[in-house]
């Protein structure tokens, strides 16, 4: 059996019907408030044809192009994340009895979806989560959960935006592994790869023919396309030791004096997990719910503890996130925090640019 | 393809506690002595020196809290009126529930000091991580060599468990210094200054002692400093550190602190694991 075929274009609506006769809700990428969102869709109708994406630091523009690709762009403001580490999600309630109260937790019913469209900054950025969420000590079930019911289906990309830099990280553009399904798109169709048993039971519906070398040569040279075409480039070598040795580097001071503090970074950033957990009591008394939603270290609350606040000002949040993200997080996770998917810089409002800037703190040496 | 079913109990849920016995020890700071609900979990019970619990008070929220000890059969937690929950928390009378999730966290490693001097050095009101630990000692007095207990506050009135302290003064080998900072007169037994003036006092052997710290930040930095250069090794001092703090399970990422989460690689940590960023602003 092969393990790759092609689906021609006008058959790609095949891959949804599947998927949705086996019991997912599709997720995929479409449209919404100028820019590309992953949301439920039902048909192929709900993709960006033709669309393409131009982002530099603080600023992503749609643009539509003369041809009928459906991703022909590198990512939307929002990777997988939200479908499994929820923004918002009731860890549990209390309700009011004679005697004092009782907890209880709620059935965790996750629906089974499949993700459309994720990219190898996104896959790198799940098997981080994985780790923080699964593997270890506690595993969170609410993760967990969502995690157990994900289809994933994969696509390498073809066109990069300036803010791209996977390429430096190590994560990407080309896929290998973490998908249940893998597409490359061309203008006809795609090649389609499985990776799990659970994707070689859609791919074996799928109505497929089998990838010609030119097809197989077309996908390859996008590929490295994309990879040769990213400008930035992420510093990878010492970034521990660097960022350390400069902690108290004048350029922390520079990026407060235009940084918001506003979280958009970290609310776009694949592997960003801070929350706080919120006490939600119910007017009459009798009941009372524990929330967690998603939290920013650029929130000065962040760091509160009674009475005093460890990160009052901005460049010491931004250090917070920087250290952590780039230095710290290779001891605690073994590898760097970021995937390369450049989010936080498109999406920055005032256009910080997270790889210059770290090249400015850690890079003189 | 079905809904995921979740199988395990969640590691976010608390059990319900009885308020046992509510205890006034200065105007701001109270002591609880608790009893789980379920008997079996009651029982079955059980936290190293150092570690902490999530208290959670029925419709306003969770807060960690250092374990003090369990007196008899209860486990205690001694609480300081300090923010919006903790104050809630004070309204609490006996015979009232709680919520309760722990133990979590590395305490001290107390279990591997035997034969060794036991040097503790507290500084503020935050002595209730150490108490379990020094009282442990106590208990198993001769597994130790001395006991040296340093602890500095602003008044001499503000010292906790002073009856405590009074009886492990006439231990044998065994020294308890005191210090209040901001006392106008020298009250007996104890000297006008911050902790780190009861220093030269001390006798201890430093090449054969564990050192276990509790404090603020600045001061656990300054005393590790001074003992390293009196001749302890910094591998056998340890502290114990306080930060914001929500799951207590390594989730949240509020306490993430140098390449540590301080509620499950700490709270309890050897010097060397942190020095490089303890006491710096922003960590």
């Amino acid at each position: 059996m092969s393990r790759s075929g092609y689906l021609t274009r006008e058959k790609f609506p095949a891959l949804l019907n599947t998927l949705q006769m086996d019991g997912y809700s599709c997720v995929g990428p479409n449209v919404r408030d100028g820019a590309i969102s992953f949301d439920k869709i039902q048909s192929v109708d709900a993709l960006p044809q033709g669309v393409e994406v131009d982002m530099k630091p603080g600023e992503v523009r749609l643009r539509q192009e003369d041809h009928r690709r459906y991703f022909a762009w590198p990512n939307g403001p929002q990777s997988v994340k939200p479908w499994l580490y929820r923004s918002r999600e009731l860890l549990w309630s209390a309700r009011q009895t004679d005697e004092g109260f009782v907890f209880s937790e709620p059935q965790i019913e996750a629906e089974p979806i499949a993700y459309i469209g994720a990219r190898a900054c996104d896959l790198a950025a799940i098997k981080l989560q994985d780790q923080h969420f699964i593997q270890c000590e506690y595993p969170d079930p609410y993760y967990s959960a969502h995690r157990k019911a994900l289809f994933i289906v994969a696509i390498n990309c073809s066109h990069a935006a300036s803010t791209c830099f996977c390429a430096s990280t190590g994560d990407g553009p080309e896929i290998s592994g973490g998908y249940d399904l893998l597409l490359d798109e061309l203008d006809d169709g795609y090649q389609v790869h499985f990776g799990t048993e659970k994707g070689l039971s859609i791919f074996e519906q799928l109505p497929l023919q089998s990838v010609t070398e030119a097809q197989e040569k077309q996908a390859q040279a996008q590929l490295e396309a994309v990879a040769s075409g990213q400008e930035r480039k992420l510093l990878q070598e010492d970034m521990y030791s660097n960022i350390f040795a400069n902690l108290d580097n004048d350029e922390w001071d520079k990026i407060a004096e235009t940084c918001l503090a506003c979280g958009n970074c970290t609310s776009v950033c694949p592997t960003c997990f801070c929350h706080r957990e919120v006490e939600s009591a119910a007017l009459d008394g009798q009941s009372s719910a524990h929330y967690r939603e998603w939290d920013s270290c650029f929130n000065q609350d962040h760091s509160y503890i009674h009475g005093f606040t460890v990160r009052k000002s901005i460049q010491l949040r931004y250090r917070q996130w920087m250290s952590h993200k780039l230095g710290t997080w290779r001891k605690q996770y073994g590898r760097s925090g970021c995937t390369g998917c450049g989010r936080c810089i498109a999406w920055c409002p005032v256009g910080i640019d997270f790889v210059a800037e770290s090249d400015q703190i850690a890079g003189n040496f | 393809m079905s809904a995921q079913q979740q199988s395990t109990p969640s590691p976010y849920l608390p059990y319900e506690a009885e308020i046992v016995e509510r205890i006034q020890e200065t105007p701001d700071v109270f002591t609880w002595r608790l009893r789980f609900v379920d008997e079996t979990l009651h029982r079955e019970y059980q936290f190293f020196h150092g570690q902490f619990n999530m208290l959670y008070i029925y419709g306003v929220g969770e807060i960690p809290v250092s374990i003090k000890n369990r007196e008899g059969d209860l486990l205690t937690h001694t609480i300081r009126v300090v923010g919006r929950i903790t104050q809630a928390m004070a309204e609490l009378k006996a015979g009232q529930h709680i919520g309760i999730r722990g133990p979590y966290g590395r305490g001290w490693p107390i279990h591997d000091c035997s034969g060794k001097d036991m040097v503790f050095i507290t500084a503020g009101l935050g002595c209730a991580p150490v108490i379990s630990a020094i009282e442990y000692v106590v208990e198993n007095r001769p597994r130790f060599g001395r006991l040296v207990i340093m602890q500095s506050v602003k008044h001499h009135t503000d010292l906790l468990w002073r009856k405590s302290y009074d009886e492990w003064r006439e231990l044998p080998n065994t020294q308890v210094l005191l210090a209040a900072s901001h006392d106008k007169a020298n009250w007996p037994n104890w000297e006008l200054g911050r902790v780190a003036s009861l220093f030269d006092d001390a006798i201890y052997d430093k090449k054969n002692c564990t050192v276990m710290m509790c404090g603020p930040d600045g001061m656990m930095k300054g005393a590790a400093r001074m003992l390293s250069e009196v001749g302890v090794p910094e591998a056998h001092i340890f502290l114990s550190l306080e930060r914001s703090m929500q799951c207590g399970i390594g989730h949240c990422g509020h306490c993430q602190f140098s390449g540590h989460f301080v509620c499950k690689d700490g709270p309890v940590f050897s010097y060397p694991e942190v020095k490089e960023v303890l006491g710096h602003k922003g960590f």
